[in-house]
């Protein structure tokens, strides 16, 4: 069961292009939403408002007085302050891991992993650039960009695959305090390893978003009798006579492993998900999205 | 076993089932075969260690799958038999003894199947056998030979009872005259028989003695009479079994001539009688045109019995001079007459013109002299239709002055005037007494009583044809009795009165005899007819063993001596014999014979003539096990995971492959095909569905063509198998059809183009291929039944044997007779135009414009042809060197055919060459 590395620049862009379309309506109601949360530039692009402006409101106890806008405070009785919007654009830096472990999948009607981490890192990148935020890639060198262009960019990086590496870490990029990254992977390799980098990207203060990508065979271990289990590469192998007396010792590493993941989010303040391929990729982009964007 | 009779032929192998609880165990031991998978989340998995040491079982229903097909090849090599049969395994000669008689003929089949069932098993024990039908007559100078069973299996088809009893005697003298020891099966048709016994012990000299009875009994039929006007039949059975209902028919032609069903009697047998009498109720009018009584639903010569004249009462008139004087009887002109007809016949005593429409047997003129010309061109009419007329002399007839210059048409000889009378009171002389019969005469044999003497009567006039038409005369060499044959009846003459006053002849025994000889009274069964001896009589009508009555012609007479024995045998079959005019009915039971089951010694093993139905299971056994085994292989795979969706597909189509692609070749007649169907000369078989016949033709119509490519400059490719229903037929000159039982009849479609196929210029040999049978059955062969079904659609023109001189005879080589395999079946072609004549010095008729569209025959030429793929012969023909012959004339046959079929009549054209030449001026 080889990673099947079908995807073109071109197959992966329609992918998430046509998973990012029903996120128009949810675009929509964000931008209602967002009366007060903005989301990067959104403000900007509304028309007859003025650049800084935002809105008015009447001053509390806590305003100091400069921040009084005596124009308006004079057509009325109330005071008000003048606020103005804020227009801090994010920089959002987004991990898909495309090693040979994400190339797996159980059924020939499920996606690969790779396939599902990669269609949910470009759509949330679509999201985002149509939003004006910055979005990149850890693994590339360049820093996020600002721009719907970008995203092709972004979409031909997705397509390197790294078949040679068994198992993924997240790479250790340079970020900004207060910017955002997302990580998607299986999170099945070396612990330690993953630990590290994911703690390393915690110290930069970074806000950290960790989506766990599973097959539904590694969810549920479905092997029975004589069984002999291969990395996709074949580097590992583990041989059972009754691979049905394993399954719950294997469950409860899994969950082992999703709790330190879920520990090391609580701890930073990231937040965590695990999704599987058999599920439908629309809610997951919508998680990844809405912890996005909730926190902006 | 199980309630199902079940047999090993190899029980020994059985043992090994012994072995499957091991199997069980290993089975249950060894794991399967890992499956290997790719698994990302193994790191998660080092580390762990089975908890289990036993490895995973394979699972229960895979273990039952496997022991079951290994129990299912031991078992299907112990070679089990359902049904089997009783018949002992040994390893000793074989002698099969079959009373081939009347009484096996109504389980005949049974018979047949039961021999087979013996014959195959002999077989199976490599048993040399004889096999001997018991109603033929044994030749001492041949020894007892032992052959292949197989051979005797080839005889079993053609066998058929006889219609008379073993001669247990001679096979006795004979079978202990044979050296060697021998098991033997004895196929009785149990009757008792006086001379049994005594076979059955030279047979338990020889070695154990296997007899095949049926235990139901013999049913046989006596001659019928008549008691108190009403035809009465006895039906005898071999033993009493119960109670049970009998019918018989009793069967005569009806006004048109065909035989019906004329009556019935319908009787119980009494719980323990053997024999009932069964009276028919029938008027006399039907009673009379009775034929034969039968037994109904029971084939066999003993069920039925020809009557003969037994029970017929002939329709006599008697025409006598009506001014009687009132009151004397006993000089009454008929008196006599009378009570010598009475009690066998039906007189009629009116008019003549009455009378003759009464449509007598019989006319008896009493003393009639002149007749109007009317009267006299109707009976002379009636006469010449078959009509006996008797006529008695006296005054009347003396005086009428009529035949005596030229010879009345209703009197055998030409009278002198007057008559004579001798010792009587005005005469000179003693009356005279009547000569001995001479031989060849209708009373040849009678007795003559000493006391019978004439004292006058009318005088035949000497002729040259008066000694011909003689009968009886007396000492001193007059006529007494002449008579002549006037068409196909008979006038004949008494030259006395039929009253006491010229002779007293009337009053004798021997003028009741006389009556019988004539034929003007019947007598019946060959125990009421006391003068058999010293004629010879002849069979008109003879009984087959399955109680068929068949009319037969230009069989040798019989003497009436053997006749008296009543001993039917094969040369004395039963049936009715005549001589002038009289029956005489033999039937297969005489009225005085008994009828007794077989009584066999004590510890005598029966076989069960039962149908046993033997069945082989083996190989549906080893084909279920092959199936499991097979099933097992998908199990197997479907457990390992490498039973994918595509992997499936591919074994599913190869199975389906495997499965329809083997028998059935593709016969489609494809472009490339065609086009060297057209290219070529091309032989076809019209292919039957069965396989075996089908590779037979294949064969055959190679060999053929291989001939004709050897012998002629016609080069004829490869033959082609033809499906009537589908391919085209205008591709090819020569079709050769066989006929198979299993054959469906052609679709109108498939009719359709035959007939087109006929009319434009194709022709079709049909072929029976049962020549070996044909002669046997007289109701015609399965597959003779299957060519009229299928013939009885197509367009097939009249047809006639192939004479002699027709062109299939002398196409290419020159034949008399066209064998196949088998010999001698008649071969029909379209009958030539009648109006073809011989001419003078050509050697044959111009009989053949326009070639035959058909051949019909059953000599199974495609197996005298056929020859495998190297070229050898793969049917044997004949014997020997006449085997060798019979071959080459066969494929003479095939030469002449296909060069006939090819050229038409252009070998009958060629005689004309000397003629055109002639004509040309060379």
């Amino acid at each position: 069961m080889n990673p099947n590395l079908n995807m073109s620049p071109v197959s992966i862009r329609k992918d998430a292009e046509n998973l990012a379309h029903g996120f128009a309506e949810l675009l929509a109601d964000a931008r209602q939403l967002a009366a007060t949360i903005s989301l990067g530039s959104h403000g900007r692009r509304r028309a007859g408002v003025g650049e800084e402006f935002w809105q008015y409101r009447t001053a509390m106890d806590t305003d100091s007085i400069r921040d009084i806008d005596w124009r308006r405070s004079a057509r009325s009785d109330a005071h008000f302050v003048r606020q103005q919007e804020w227009q801090n654009t994010q920089s959002v830096h987004i991990w898909a891991d495309r090693c040979a472990s994400m190339g797996f999948r159980s059924d020939d009607a499920l996606p690969l992993k790779m396939m599902r981490a990669n269609v949910l890192a470009l759509a949330l990148s679509i999201l985002l650039a149509k939003a004006g935020e910055k979005v990149g890639l850890m693994d590339l060198p360049d820093s996020a960009r600002q721009g719907i262009g970008h995203v092709d960019k972004l979409a031909s990086a997705l397509v390197q695959t790294s078949p040679e590496q068994d198992f993924g870490v997240p790479p250790k990029k340079d970020m900004k305090q207060g910017q955002k990254a997302v990580f998607i992977s299986d999170f099945l390799g070396d612990w330690d390893m993953i630990f590290e980098s994911l703690s390393h990207a915690a110290h930069q203060n970074v806000d950290g978003y960790i989506m766990q990508v599973l097959d539904p065979v590694e969810q549920h271990f479905p092997f029975k009798g004589r069984t002999v289990l291969l990395s996709m590469n074949g580097h590992q192998k583990f041989e059972t006579l009754r691979a049905q007396s394993l399954r719950e010792e294997y469950q409860e590493r899994l969950i082992e492993r999703k709790a330190a993941l879920q520990q090391l989010s609580k701890r930073t303040g990231w937040r965590y998900s695990c999704v599987l391929t058999n599920a439908p990729a629309t809610p997951q982009l919508l998680w990844l999205y809405q912890a996005l964007g909730g926190k902006v | 076993m199980f309630g199902l009779n079940l047999s090993f032929v190899s029980p020994i192998l059985l043992w090994a089932l012994v072995l499957l609880p091991i199997l069980w165990w290993l089975l249950r031991a060894v794991p399967p075969a890992p499956i290997r998978a790719y698994f990302p989340g193994i790191l998660l998995l080092l580390g762990l260690k089975d908890k289990e040491t036993t490895p995973d079982r394979t699972p229960w229903w895979l273990l039952a799958l496997r022991i079951g097909a290994l129990a299912a090849t031991i078992i299907g090599f112990a070679a089990p038999i359902l049904n089997p049969t009783d018949v002992k395994p040994s390893s000793n000669n074989l002698v099969i003894l079959i009373d081939s008689s009347w009484a096996s003929a109504p389980d005949w089949k049974q018979r047949q199947e039961k021999l087979t069932e013996v014959l195959r098993a002999a077989d199976q024990n490599n048993q040399p056998t004889a096999l001997l039908t018991l109603t033929d007559t044994p030749q001492p100078n041949v020894p007892l030979q032992f052959t292949s069973p197989t051979a005797s299996l080839q005889r079993v088809a053609s066998l058929l009872p006889n219609a008379w009893r073993p001669d247990y005697m001679a096979w006795q003298t004979y079978l202990s005259a044979q050296e060697g020891t021998y098991d033997t099966v004895w196929f009785s048709d149990g009757l008792e028989d006086p001379n049994r016994p005594d076979l059955m012990n030279v047979l338990a000299d020889k070695g154990s003695v296997s007899v095949v009875q049926n235990d139901v009994p013999v049913i046989a039929l006596s001659s019928p009479r008549v008691e108190e006007g009403d035809m009465v039949a006895k039906v005898t059975r071999s033993f009493a079994d119960g109670v049970s209902e009998i019918t018989l028919n009793a069967v005569g032609p009806d006004p048109n001539g065909a035989l019906q069903v004329l009556g019935t009697a319908t009787g119980r047998f009494a719980a323990t009688e053997t024999d009932v009498d069964l009276i028919f109720d029938m008027p006399t009018e039907l009673r009379n045109r009775v034929k034969s009584i039968a037994v109904d639903n029971r084939r066999s010569a003993g069920a039925v019995a020809v009557t003969g004249d037994t029970v017929q009462r002939r329709k006599i008139g008697i025409i006598a001079p009506s001014d009687q004087q009132e009151g004397s009887n006993l000089v009454s002109d008929v008196f006599y007459l009378r009570k010598a007809l009475v009690p066998t016949a039906d007189v009629i005593e009116v008019d003549l013109k009455t009378t003759l429409q009464a449509g007598p047997d019989v006319l008896i003129f009493v003393d009639i002299g002149k007749l109007s010309s009317t009267d006299t061109d109707n009976v002379l009419k009636w006469v010449e239709d078959g009509g006996l007329l008797v006529r008695f002399a006296g005054p009347r007839l003396a005086a009428s002055q009529i035949g005596l210059r030229e010879e009345h048409p209703l009197l055998p000889v030409r009278l002198r005037a007057g008559g004579r009378s001798v010792g009587g009171a005005m005469s000179w002389g003693s009356p005279k007494t009547i000569q001995d019969f001479v031989e060849g005469t209708s009373f040849h044999g009678l007795k003559v009583p000493e006391d019978v003497s004439i004292s006058s009567q009318v005088i035949a006039q000497p002729d040259p044809n008066l000694a011909d038409r003689v009968v009886a005369e007396l000492q001193d060499g007059t006529p007494l009795v002449t008579q002549k044959t006037v068409g196909s009846g008979r006038v004949v003459l008494f030259h006395v009165t039929a009253n006491a006053e010229w002779s007293n002849l009337p009053l004798s025994g021997l003028f009741v005899q006389m009556f019988e000889r004539l034929a003007v009274s019947t007598s019946g069964t060959i125990d009421e007819i006391d003068d058999l001896e010293g004629l010879v009589w002849q069979p008109e009508e003879i009984i087959g063993a399955f109680g068929t009555v068949r009319a037969v012609d230009g069989l040798a007479g019989v003497q009436g001596e053997q006749l008296a024995t009543k001993a039917v045998s094969s040369e004395l079959p039963a049936g009715v014999y005549t001589n002038s005019g009289r029956k005489a009915a033999l039937n297969v039971m005489s009225n005085d014979q008994d009828l007794n089951r077989a009584d066999w010694p004590l510890g005598t093993t029966f076989l069960s003539l039962g149908k046993t139905s033997q069945l082989f299971l083996k190989p549906y056994i080893l084909i279920a096990a092959f199936g499991l085994l097979l099933l097992d292989i998908f199990a197997s795979l479907w457990l390992s995971g490498k039973l994918t969706k595509r992997f499936v597909g591919q074994m599913a189509a190869v199975m389906i492959l495997a499965s329809i692609g083997i028998p059935e070749k593709s016969y489609a007649q494809s472009d490339d095909v065609l086009s060297s169907i057209i290219n070529n000369t091309v032989l076809g078989y019209v292919r039957t569905g069965d396989p075996k016949v089908d590779r037979a033709s294949e064969a055959g119509l190679l060999g053929l063509s291989t001939e004709l490519h050897r012998r002629t400059s016609v080069e004829p490719i490869a033959p082609v198998g033809v499906d009537i229903e589908t391919d085209e037929l205008s591709l090819y000159p020569f079709l050769y059809w066989p006929m198979s039982e299993g054959q469906k009849p052609p679709s109108d479609a498939a009719v359709t183009k035959l007939n087109r196929f006929l009319r434009s210029g194709g022709m079709i040999l049909f072929d029976t291929r049962d020549a070996h049978l044909s002669s046997a059955i007289t109701g015609g062969t399965a597959n003779g039944r299957v060519l009229k079904k299928i013939a009885a659609q197509l367009e097939i023109p009249p047809l006639e044997p192939v004479p002699e001189d027709h062109v299939l005879a002398r196409s290419f080589y020159l034949m008399k007779d066209f064998p196949g395999r088998h010999l001698g079946s008649t071969v029909w072609i379209e009958a030539s135009q009648a109006e073809s004549t011989k001419i003078e010095g050509v050697p044959f008729r111009n009989a053949n414009d326009g070639v035959t569209p058909v051949v019909i025959g059953a000599n199974d030429w495609a197996a005298a042809w056929a020859i495998d793929q190297n070229g050898r012969y793969m049917f044997p023909v004949g014997r020997g060197q006449a085997g060798q012959l019979q071959r080459e004339y066969a494929q003479r046959f095939g030469v002449n055919l296909i060069m006939y079929v090819l050229t038409g009549n252009y070998k009958s054209d060629q005689v004309h060459v000397p003629a055109l030449l002639d004509r040309l001026g060379q």
